[in-house]
């Protein structure tokens, strides 16, 4: 779970000063994959700054996320360069077969999915990245296929003795006991 | 580079696509004992991005694409034993086929005039000192030596040197103003944030030649009197960020950065700070925000960055690639660089060719050269059965460009004139089978995200003519909406508050002046000519080519197609979700589209 120790250690490492927010806030990204809302208070309270401000950057810049992401991150180019290559076309046949939409994360944790613009590699287009390895030239098959790729390797994974419940409580599921019962 | 050595294989464009190729290399070298005669050098990007990873063999310069582990040996043994090429892995016309072996006959590169971009793809990254051994770090020894900062600024102003960035501001003169501004702090920032989909000219500068932004930099801080730089690096790009870092690194060990530079007594440090994913930082007073660890919202511009920037000190932003000129002028002279060019754009400029078009890379470019030049004959023409239909330069700021405007010459003001903008960069070529109206709307869709909300003009007037771009691809449209979308523009691009907004309506407005047939398409015929907009098309097989393969029968996620073996397939129009596999993969053309 999220650590103050490790929160303070990344806060020392560039300096408690303001400036230094931005990069702070995407190496506690980086390292638990969201940004948990403790760490955004803990930050605040060592920069000194109001924890208002520091939750409008991390709600201002995309590449911040306040709930946990999947396993592993589906990111779909929608660049122009992927656009007009394509790109809507892999997206909608990712949204199909894993049953989300684009912005969502499967109830196992598996797979996150998104749409970002452009990751700077066009020239291959349609792009797609999984947990930041490139794949270009796509198609609506190719990346169907890749998943399920991704989906049964990973089974073999989990078949190990262990892991199953290591990565259940190692994935913070969204705490729903406010949320009143449909209906 | 190495002068001692025979021969070098330069590796480029790996982006991280064939870790094996550079290890199989050196191992294949030492096995064969030529470790001695032969030195493998890891290198930047060298714009042909499609066919990597590419190879250029020097002193002789063969040029080989797409080299795989595999070919190791044979490339080994036949080219560096034997002297000969491997016909298999040279380049070819991608239309023609027409084989061409050396790296100088390649129609993609003899078009081209690489300045900015000379030690991209040349040298390694990692390592200053063959930065230096191509005559990298000179430009900043004379500046520092031999010239005052006012003649630096009056050299850098005679270049004609234009900002890279997209407005094109004059660098010469922002850098007087900067100077002349009062207060004893001022700031150098140089803008690597490249937010514009569909381009990456600037992540290649970055991770290929990080020191000519550097030593840019450094001289102009010299110039303007400042002892403090920024680099603002999207986060996207994580190798920029690794090499502009150890870049800087190895410059303070060698004494090019830090205190008391070349012993000149002028201290000079640059810090990297990472964006994170927010288009509207590009903009200069949003960036500026950015980097003082605020969000990243405009300012309005009571005053200039000039007079007051960073933390209100007169500061100069200018784009990564204006910097890297910066000691090509120097080095070469102001009349050198100014020899490039047209009346009132000067030098060269890089550029994203990417899109409908066989050669995809980057390309550089002198300053008036014609977009037929770069689609045709350096980019090899439209791929496949296409008919090129507008080029799209500038970004979510810029126009589309129509085929009969192709001997336009790209210059800042001819790109303007046309509807458009130079950008930084970007220029997606798009051929018959894209929907203008579609980029239309993708372009306003793209700028709702980004839109930071502040004013209501562009927050409200981008939605709404979101709104009505998505009913006309719905084929809901009506032809009172043309107007309104004309008008909505004009609102937005005159009461917005920053750059974003005010040619937010640019897509809108040159799609609607030269492709106003689509829109009438879409909202009087119900129908899309390209064939995108799914409301608006079916797919279908045409009888008379389907050979009844069943392929298509198989790969439908809908299982919408029917038919017997060796029999004409059908569509049942009821399940199909227009995902269009059936399309992609047919190998008989015979599902269509209308
Ligand atoms: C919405 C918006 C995004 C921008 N994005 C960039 C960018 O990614 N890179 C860039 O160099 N300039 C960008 N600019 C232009 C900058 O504001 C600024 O004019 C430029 O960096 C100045 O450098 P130059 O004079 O060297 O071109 C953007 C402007 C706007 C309005
Ligand atoms: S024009 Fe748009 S992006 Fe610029 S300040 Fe206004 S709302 Fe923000
Ligand atoms: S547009 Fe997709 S990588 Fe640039």
């Amino acid at each position: 779970m999220v650590d103050q120790h490790r929160i303070n250690e990344i806060i020392d490492g560039y300096g408690a000063d303001r400036m230094n927010a931005l990069a702070i806030l995407q190496d506690i990204q980086r390292e638990y994959n969201y940004l948990p809302r403790k760490s955004l208070e803990w930050t605040a309270e060592r920069l000194n700054v109001p924890v208002g401000e520091i939750y409008r950057m991390a709600t201002f810049f995309t590449s911040f996320s306040l709930q946990p992401k999947g396993e592993y991150m589906c990111k779909v180019c929608m660049g122009t360069a992927c656009h007009v290559l394509g790109g809507p076309r892999i997206l909608e046949a990712l949204e199909r077969e894993l049953g989300i939409k684009a912005g969502e994360t499967t109830s196992d944790g598996k797979f996150s999915l998104e749409a970002v613009r452009c990751l700077g590699a066009c020239a291959l287009g349609p792009v797609m990245v999984v947990n930041e390895e490139p794949h270009g030239y796509m198609t609506p098959e190719k990346a169907t296929n890749l998943i399920r790729k991704i989906a049964s390797s990973d089974v073999e994974k989990v078949a190990a003795p262990q892991p199953a419940s290591e990565r259940a409580s190692a994935r913070p599921t969204v705490d729903l006991s406010g949320v009143p019962p449909a209906g | 580079m190495a002068e001692q050595h025979r021969a070098d294989v330069i590796v480029s464009c790996l982006h991280g696509r064939c870790p094996d190729l550079i290890p199989a290399l050196q191992e294949e070298i030492e096995r064969r004992g030529l470790t001695t005669e032969v030195e493998v050098v890891e290198s930047g990007c060298r714009g042909l991005c499609a066919m990597g990873p590419v190879i250029l063999l020097q002193p002789e310069g063969i040029f080989y694409t797409n080299v795989q582990p595999a070919d190791v040996p044979e490339l080994v043994e036949e080219t560096l034993i034997k002297g000969r090429a491997v016909p298999r892995l040279t380049y070819k016309e991608p239309l023609t086929h027409k084989d061409v072996c050396y790296y100088e006959d390649i129609p993609f590169y003899n078009k081209q005039m690489r300045h900015v971009m000379h030690k991209c793809g040349m040298i390694n990254p990692e390592s200053i000192a063959e930065y230096i051994a191509l005559d990298g770090y000179q430009a900043l020894a004379k500046a520092l030596t031999e010239m005052s900062p006012e003649e630096i600024i009056a050299e850098v102003k005679k270049s004609g040197l234009r900002g890279r960035g997209g407005a094109g501001f004059a660098t010469g003169r922002k850098w007087e103003s900067t100077r002349q501004a009062e207060g004893d702090v001022r700031y150098v920032v140089a803008n690597g944030d490249e937010g514009d989909p569909g381009a990456f000219m600037n992540r290649s500068l970055m991770e290929g030649d990080p020191h000519a932004i550097i030593e840019g930099m450094v001289i102009g801080a010299y110039a303007i009197g400042a002892h403090e730089g920024f680099i603002y690096v999207r986060d996207e790009y994580p190798l920029a960020v690794r090499n502009l870092n150890m870049a800087i690194e190895q410059a303070r060990e060698y004494g090019l950065l830090g205190e008391d530079i070349l012993g000149t007594g002028f201290d000079f440090d640059i810090r990297i700070v990472r964006g994170a994913g927010a288009f509207v930082c590009g903009e200069s007073s949003a960036l500026m925000q950015s980097v003082e660890g605020k969000v990243g919202e405009p300012r309005p511009k009571h005053y200039h960055a000039t007079e007051r920037g960073l933390w209100d000190k007169p500061t100069a932003l200018n784009n990564v690639e204006t910097w890297a000129n910066i000691p090509l002028i120097i080095n070469n002279g102001a009349d050198w660089f100014a020899s490039v060019g047209t009346e009132r754009s000067k030098g060269t400029k890089t550029f994203c060719l990417v899109g409908q078009i066989a050669n995809t890379g980057l390309i550089e470019v002198p300053m008036g050269i014609t977009l037929r030049e770069i689609v045709y004959d350096i980019g090899g023409g439209i791929p496949g059965n296409g008919d090129f239909k507008a080029v799209q330069t500038g970004g979510p700021s810029g126009g589309c460009i129509p085929a009969d405007q192709l001997d336009l010459p790209v210059d800042y003001d001819s790109l303007i004139e046309a509807g458009s903008m130079m950008g930084s960069g970007g220029m997606i070529v798009m051929d018959n089978h894209t929907c203008m109206v579609d980029i239309a709307r993708y372009f306003l869709d793209f700028l709702k995200e980004e839109s930071c909300g502040k004013c209501t003009p562009c927050r409200e007037g981008i939605r709404r003519m979101l709104e009505i771009l998505t009913r006309i691809t719905q084929g809901e449209g009506e032809m009172a909406d043309l107007d309104t979308l004309e008008a909505l523009a004009r609102t937005v691009q005159n009461a917005s508050l920053c750059g974003l907004g005010k040619s937010a309506p640019n897509p809108v407005l040159s799609t609607l002046h030269y492709f106003r047939d689509e829109y009438v398409a879409h909202i009087e015929e119900k129908k899309c000519p390209a064939g995108v907009c799914k409301a608006l098309i079916e797919y279908y097989i045409i009888a008379e080519n389907c050979t009844g393969c069943g392929l298509c029968r198989r790969k439908c996620p809908q299982q919408a197609i029917s038919g017997e073996k060796k029999e004409p397939h059908v569509i049942d129009l009821e399940l199909c979700i227009k995902c269009g596999i059936c399309h992609d993969v047919c190998k008989f053309d015979a599902v269509g589209v209308r």
